[in-house]
Formats: C-alpha cells, structure tokens, sequence
C-alpha cells in the first residue's frame, strides 16, 4: 500500500496510508489529511488511488500545488514525488514489497507454550556439546572453519534477511569559533553529541538519517541558531549554520 | 500511613506505535507519589494485545495505589520474610492474569491475549522488581548502564545454555518468543527481585520496540546524555527506535532518583518526614 509522509521543515509529522479510494487534503477537519494552516485551501487537493497507482488533482486552491517544485492541477504520482503545500511537504512512497508486510507480522511477539517447546531441546542439545567443545580444543580453528555441528546453529542468523545498508549519510563537522577552544573541530560520528557545561546550559546534536538537528537539554537558556532562539523542539541544522550556546559560538558543517 | 515519594522521585514516559504497526498495544502507567510504574507489551490477534496490555497496568496500578494508602510497601511480612512490596506484587499480578485469563476464555475476540510485563516499586532507598516476558529494566549508575532483569525469551534460554554468544543473539530471528506471558494460562510466576538504588540512579523501563531496534549501547548514551531532561531523553529513545525502522511498539519510562528516600521508621523520622 502505498503512504504519504507528511513533513515541514524537515520534521515528519505524520504517515498516512492510503487505503481510500479518495484522499482528501485541506485545511478543513474533514479532510482525510487536515493541515490547519492558512496557507492551505479548505478543500486543498485530492489524491485518487487505483490500486497501486494515485493521482493527484488540485481542487481549485488559492495557493495551487506543486509537485517536485512544478506548479500541477493533475499528476500522475511517481515514488518519492513531493507535495507541496504551503510549507507543508507531503512525500508520496510507492507500494512496498508486499513481502515487508508479511514480515511484520512475523515480528510479533508471540508466546511460547512449554509444552510446545519440550521436543526441541533434545535434538539441539547434540550439536551444542561439540560446538562448546570446538573453541576450547582448538581455538585457532574454530573462527576460521566452523565445525559442520555449529554451522548449524549459526544458519539462523546467516538466513537473517540482513538489514538495508544504511544509505550514505554526509558526516557532520562542527568548527568552535569562540572561547578557549576556538579553532576546534569535532567530528560529529556519534548518534548524539552533547555540548555546553552540565548544570549551567547544554544541547544535544543528535544524528538521525534524515539529517543532524540541535535539542535545548538543560538550562535557563536555549540555543540559537543563526542569531535565532530555537525554543524547545528539535531544529535541523543546515551546511554552515552558526550555533552559539552559553556564550560560546560554533559552525555545524558537513564534510566534504 | 501515606508515603509520598514525587520529591524524591522524577518520572517520565513516552509510548509511541512506531512506523510499522497502525496501533499500540503496549500501555504504560506511572504514579510517582507513590513510587510505582508498570509497562505492559499486550499480543494476541486485531486488538486483544491491547486489551490485555491494559487490563494489566489498569488492574496492577489501581490496586497498588489502593493497597498503598494502607500498608507501607518497606515492612517485612512475618510468614515468608519477604517485603510486603513483594508480597502486594506477587498477588496482584496474579489478580491481573486471572482477569486476562479469564476475558480471553470467555470472550472468543480475545481468545489467546496474553502480555508482558515490567512494574518497578520505589520504596524505602529500595526498588522492588517484577517482570514477565521480555520488557525490560535498565539501569544506569554512574558511568554503568546495565539491564536488570532476564528476558523469559527462548533467544535468553539459548543464551544462557550456551548454544548461542549473546552475539549471535542480536541478529537471531526469534527474538520474538517469550516463554512467559501474563493471561495466557490460569496461573503465572512472575520473577520478583529487590534493589537498593542509590542518588543519581537512572531506571529504564522499556517493551522489545526499543531494545530490538536500538543497541544497548545506543540507550545507555542516550540516558547518561540526556539524563538531565528525562522528556527529552523519553523522546530520543522513542525516536532512535523510529529511525532504526520502528517495527514494533515503543514505550519507556525513566525514573531518575533525585534524593534519598529511606522509610520514616522512628518517631522523629517520622515528624521531619511530614515536612519534606
């Protein structure tokens, strides 16, 4: 099935999957999709669905829709075209394979009986005495050309559908401008990074596939971004941003 | 005699379906006044996970409240030497699978619901545990983030017989099995430990969305850094779990200790007690 993701500023609000047959989007609270900003029409936009193909139709809004930055009264949705509304994204994601689906239900926690369980241990229990054995015989060997016993008990995770390599992401840099540690770079590979002083006012870089955005932690003060406080939600950070935290300035950057 | 533990203690939750699943049956329930949490991971068929999920946090955390108000959780019971934290646990767990049990008997829609289950009592610089199936607790004292309690999982089972490293365990596909559940038969034994916890102890409660998305070690640097702002930090996990592909359901709760909370037992104790 597919879904649209709907997203401003960078921050996804919202997945909708579209099981209608008729989507509707606008400002009014009966849309399927109700985005309340002025920008947005009442009656803003329609996507029909026809089993695995959607098309999106303008309703006559005042403010119009784009899609992939074009100006369209009708379009024929491709995977991963965006909609734009306003300042609103909304980003249109073909069928996955139904296989996912299958998985998923898979992954739910399920409980099992004893009763069920008492034959199993028997027969694994005979490969596990070898395999322990293996490493402490031969402790060399054992990494490099596993016993056909162990090989066994190891095909589980080998037939583990691995998980997607996780798309190249740009690793982000951050350059102190001020203070005692001016001209310092930091490399931002952990998932989060903290800065500022404990107790006095600290933030949080935190590393996210879409992106790396800065968090108020602690402190009576926020951070600001480009001269401007950020308040208490997370804000993406953009190539050459300027961040200044209790008194100290720095440039997030993404390295080249 | 009341005790009141929301000065000593800072609580937060956050649950959150993730980007697979289009409902939650996890449910989570706090009271800090009185020094109790409870997560539950609900499963069965359409909606009976999160009917059972509920009953359990429902049930378990009105009772206790109720049982709260009259007995003090510190006390030894006489005839098993345990805590009465232990005993008011031990019973009431038994109350929410018997209601579980029975709904699922009765009532064809919910036939083979069943849930996990993870309650934390605060009470006298003490923390009595009590879990069933694989939502977990995690602590983080000082620089040392560790789990407190043991799945009831077949991958735990094989772990701890020896035919798979904990290694292997993080890429094994039945990370999905429990071997104990709460409303799935007429009776249960739920694993109750205590804990001495210390100032500055941070405590995670969390279901199987968080930890079978997240690594370990992902959690612990996200509540040593974000330990400060327990929101936030609910917040990031929930995210991290998001981020990482977000199958299941994810919900934490944090509880910080922010100071010492000894029982008032003397007299004088007991009056500066009143005042704090």
């Amino acid at each position: 099935m597919a879904k649209l993701i709907l997203s401003m500023d960078g921050l996804v609000l919202k997945e909708i999957q579209l099981t209608k047959e008729r989507t509707t989007i606008g400002r009014k609270p009966h849309n399927d999709i109700q985005i309340d900003n002025l920008a947005v029409s009442g009656e803003h936009a329609v996507l029909v669905t026809i089993l695995a193909d959607s098309f999106l139709e303008d309703l006559g809004s005042t403010n119009g829709t784009m899609v992939n930055g074009q100006p369209v009264k009708k379009h024929f949705m491709q995977n991963n075209d965006v909609i734009e509304l306003g300042k609103y994204k909304l980003k249109y994601v073909a069928d996955a394979a139904p296989a996912g689906a299958a998985k998923a239900d898979f992954e739910k926690t399920m409980i099992l009986r004893p009763g069920a369980m008492r034959p199993a241990p028997a027969p694994a229990a005979a490969p596990a005495a070898p395999a322990a054995a293996a490493p402490a015989g031969a402790p060399a060997a054992a990494p490099a050309a596993p016993k056909p016993s162990d090989t066994q008990i190891n095909s589980a995770p080998v037939a583990m559908p691995a998980p997607p390599p996780a798309p190249a992401q740009k690793m982000g840099m951050l350059q102190i401008l001020s203070g005692a540690s001016a001209g310092r770079e930091l490399e931002l590979t952990k998932p989060l990074t903290t800065l500022g002083k404990p107790g006095v006012q600290v933030a949080v870089l935190t590393r996210r596939p879409q992106g790396y955005f800065v968090t108020h932690v602690e402190g009576a003060n926020q951070p600001s971004v480009n001269g401007k406080s950020i308040g208490t939600a997370p804000h993406a950070l953009k190539d050459h941003d300027l961040i200044e935290l209790a008194g100290v300035k720095m440039e997030f950057f993404y390295k080249v | 005699m009341t005790i009141h533990l929301d000065s000593a203690l800072e609580v937060s939750s956050h649950t959150d379906p993730g980007m697979v699943r289009s409902h939650n049956e996890d449910s989570i329930a706090s009271d800090a006044d009185k020094g109790l949490v409870v997560l539950a991971d609900g499963m069965g068929g359409y909606n009976a996970g999160e009917v059972a999920s509920g009953m359990a946090t429902t049930v378990i955390t009105t009772e206790l409240q109720q049982m709260l108000e009259q007995h003090p959780p510190f006390l030894v019971d006489e005839q098993t030497g345990q805590t009465l934290a232990q005993k008011m646990l031990r019973e009431q767990i038994a109350k929410a699978n018997t209601s579980i049990y029975q709904a699922a008997q009765s009532q064809p829609q919910y036939a083979g619901m069943g849930t996990t289950l993870v309650v934390a009592m605060f009470h006298d610089n003490k923390v009595t545990v009590a879990h069933i199936g694989d939502s977990r607790l995690y602590r983080l004292r000082g620089e040392v983030f560790s789990q407190v309690t043991k799945d009831h999982s077949l991958l735990q089972e094989q772990i701890d017989s020896g035919l798979i490293t904990p290694e292997q365990a993080k890429t094994s596909q039945n990370k999905n099995l429990v071997t104990r559940a709460l409303g799935i038969d007429p009776a249960v034994e739920p694993e109750i430990h205590d804990y001495d916890t210390q100032v500055g102890d941070i405590y995670l409660l969390c279901s199987d969305g968080l930890c079978d998305m997240v690594s370990d070690e992902d959690i612990g640097m996200a509540v040593q850094t974000l330990g400060a702002n327990l929101k936030l930090c609910c917040q990031q996990l929930v995210q991290m779990a998001n981020d990482n592909g977000g199958r299941d359901n994810i919900s934490v709760i944090l509880i910080k200790v922010v100071r010492d909370y000894a029982a008032p037992r003397g007299f004088v104790s007991k009056f500066i007690g009143w005042f704090k």
